[in-house]
């Protein structure tokens, strides 16, 4: 039973400490016409952990993502971000608060190298104006190189300095996940939000994401959402787990206690006969 | 083999990020601008400037502002026609009401006058893509030129509705009008070019360069990333259009002299900008150059292998020489959608490896 304070924070298993909240979404629901996708959701996302969202197909899951990410707007609930009532905001003002996320169906830009996909992270570091590009003069070169320099460091992290160069179409889809994750991270996020980290990879491409996310969780300090299928990796890797079925949610709380909720276990994992 | 990458490090950002990173390319770069600033103006004459040489540079300028809206930002648009004559009538309206303007500045005020059209017609950007927003560009298309023929305020109420260009002096000489020499108006568009393939060049490989081919790859990403869509296609639109207007302006001023805007700047015009950029090589400077170069300078070097060389009769040497061009064109397409920068592209990596297979 995790002893969560729910201004303090609390402390993992492994003694990391988790701090307030960061993001609290009250009683969301999303409607696209008569369908209810998210129906009356309520939880928060604290500082520096790793929280996950569950739940079969269809549950809601891309939906909570993508209206944490501001691409949908529900039509009841509030959004508390870093202590405010987030007004309605388009995407890109969204990103521009520091939330970075990837997709689930990987969604880099085709046509531009690797490097040119992970400095589009780093967009909303580089203010310098049209004209001072343009004559690519004293501070837009400066910027360039700094920001080139981030990237750098980023790329290292996730060991992709071969490919560099290489055009992102050319790429095997292990290495475009890890590309389109090098690419949240460039823009340094304060909450990085991965659906569906490991869609479609084999054993070891999962087991070097899965490490990938501990360590930038561990090194930045980032904290992360997650969606995942792979419940062996969900119980893993989060700290706390949501658990939704047909956007309703049944479940919320450490691994463990997910484990073992009944309806959690109903709705997931299948019930046991005896 | 003198032209590869092998030996040549780099010990900085700055210097992996330059236009040219292999040395090979640089060189060539500085050779040709030499050339073109200290060979040419002493060979050129009249014939090769107005057949081929100022053509090309206008056009390369026209084929860039157009590489940069569908190659860079992925915006399709039939237009460019109607933006030329909007630097046109611009350059004709402002150099008539002030004469004393330096006909430099002249040309880069129609230039923005055209970008502020441009950015009007690119609105429609913001809801539709693709093929219906060539259709909704085409409107600027026949709009323009409409008014253009139409509205006398346009054409100074000349009798004839064509608006022609008086001889205007840059340090001293005439660049414009009929006393200009080829000299003075090859090195008034040379600049030009130069300068506004540098511009684009650093245009696009910077932070908004970035966020047009963000816009271009996939515009749910890019706006998920922190691209505003609105800023990055109406920035695409008023820079791509400000080139085209710079090139209508030179089109104008300095090669036609005179000109009625159905005549040299219907939609026959959006089209050949197009096609350049397309055979050239989309979201290319280089493709630009290559396609204006292929489609300006490809029918007159036929001509002259077919004419001069051949003996064939002109009236004959003028059909076929439609029909290899356009052969050429569908050749190019066939073997390499991407464009000739593309094929140049595939060369370069086999001559990496050059001479072992892999």
């Amino acid at each position: 039973m995790l002893d969560v304070n729910r201004d303090e924070g609390y402390t993992t298993a492994d003694g990391r400490k988790i701090g307030r909240v960061a993001m609290e979404m009250k009683n969301i629901t999303l409607r696209f016409g008569g369908v209810v996708a998210i129906k009356d959701i309520s939880f928060d996302i604290r500082w520096g952990e790793i929280r996950a969202i569950i739940g079969p197909n269809g549950a809601g899951k891309s939906s909570m993502l993508n209206v944490i990410s501001g691409f949908y707007h529900p039509q009841e609930g509030e959004v508390w971000y870093k202590g405010h009532l987030r007004p309605r905001m388009r995407p890109y003002q969204v990103a521009r608060t520091g939330i970075a996320r990837t997709f689930q169906n990987i969604a880099l830009f085709e046509g531009m190298s690797v490097l040119d996909n992970i400095m589009t992270g780093r967009l909303n570091h580089m203010n310098k104006g049209f004209f001072s590009q343009a004559l690519w003069w004293g501070p837009a070169a400066r910027e360039e190189e700094e920001n080139r320099e981030k990237v750098e460091k980023v790329i290292d992290f996730l060991e992709i300095q071969h490919i560099r160069k290489t055009p992102v179409a050319r790429l095997p889809y292990g290495l475009k996940k890890r590309v389109e994750l090098a690419r949240a991270l460039a823009a340094e996020p304060s909450i990085l939000l991965l659906d569906e980290p490991m869609a479609g990879m084999n054993v070891e491409e999962k087991e070097d994401m899965s490490r990938f996310i501990l360590d930038v969780n561990d090194e930045f300090g980032s904290t992360i959402v997650l969606i995942e299928h792979d419940m062996g990796v969900v119980m893993d890797l989060s700290d706390r787990v949501v658990v939704m079925d047909y956007g309703k949610k049944i479940g919320d709380g450490s691994p463990d206690e997910v484990r073992s909720n009944e309806e959690v276990i109903k709705a997931y994992l299948g019930v046991q006969h005896d | 083999m003198i032209y590869r990458e092998a030996g040549d490090f780099k010990t900085s950002y700055a210097a992996d990020n330059q236009t040219f990173p292999i040395r090979g390319d640089r060189i060539a770069y500085y050779m040709v601008l030499a050339f073109a600033f200290l060979v040419m103006p002493f060979v050129i004459n009249d014939y090769w400037a107005n057949a081929i040489v100022l053509p090309f540079l206008i056009y390369a300028i026209a084929a860039l502002g157009l590489n940069i809206l569908i190659g860079y930002c992925g915006q399709l648009s039939l237009g460019s026609g109607a933006f030329m004559a909007v630097g046109a009538y611009a350059t004709f309206k402002l150099t008539t009401a002030f004469p004393g303007l330096s006909i430099v500045f002249v040309v880069l005020l129609a230039g923005l006058v055209t970008a502020g059209v441009g950015v009007l017609f690119g609105l429609p950007s913001l809801r539709i893509k693709g093929f219906y927003l060539a259709v909704a560009t085409l409107a600027a298309q026949f709009f323009l030129i409409w008014l253009f023929t139409q509205q006398p305020w346009f054409y100074n109420n000349s009798p004839t509705g064509m608006i022609s260009m008086p001889t205007r002096e840059f340090l001293g000489m005439p660049v414009t009008g009929p006393r200009a020499s080829a000299v003075n108006m090859y090195l008034l568009c040379l600049v030009f070019v130069v300068a506004l393939a540098w511009l684009a060049r650093n245009l696009t490989r910077g932070t908004l360069g970035r966020r047009w081919m963000a816009i271009r790859d996939m515009d749910i990403a890019a706006e998920i990333i922190g691209v505003n869509p609105m800023m990055a296609k109406l920035s695409a639109f008023a820079v791509s259009s400000f080139f085209i207007g710079v090139a209508g302006a030179l089109f104008f001023a300095v090669y036609l002299g005179a000109a009625e805007a159905s005549e040299a700047f219907g939609i026959e015009k959006s089209f050949i900008i197009l096609f350049m950029v397309i055979i050239g090589g989309l979201g290319s400077i280089l493709g630009s150059f290559i396609g204006a170069f292929f489609l300006i300078v490809g029918p007159v070097l036929l001509k002259l292998l077919l004419v001069d060389q051949l003996g064939w009769s002109t009236d004959l040497a003028a059909h076929l020489e439609i029909m290899i061009i356009g052969a050429l064109i569908l050749l190019f397409l066939i073997t390499e959608p991407h464009g000739i920068t593309a094929l140049w592209r595939t060369i370069k990596e086999k001559l990496r490896l050059w001479p072992f297979p892999h």
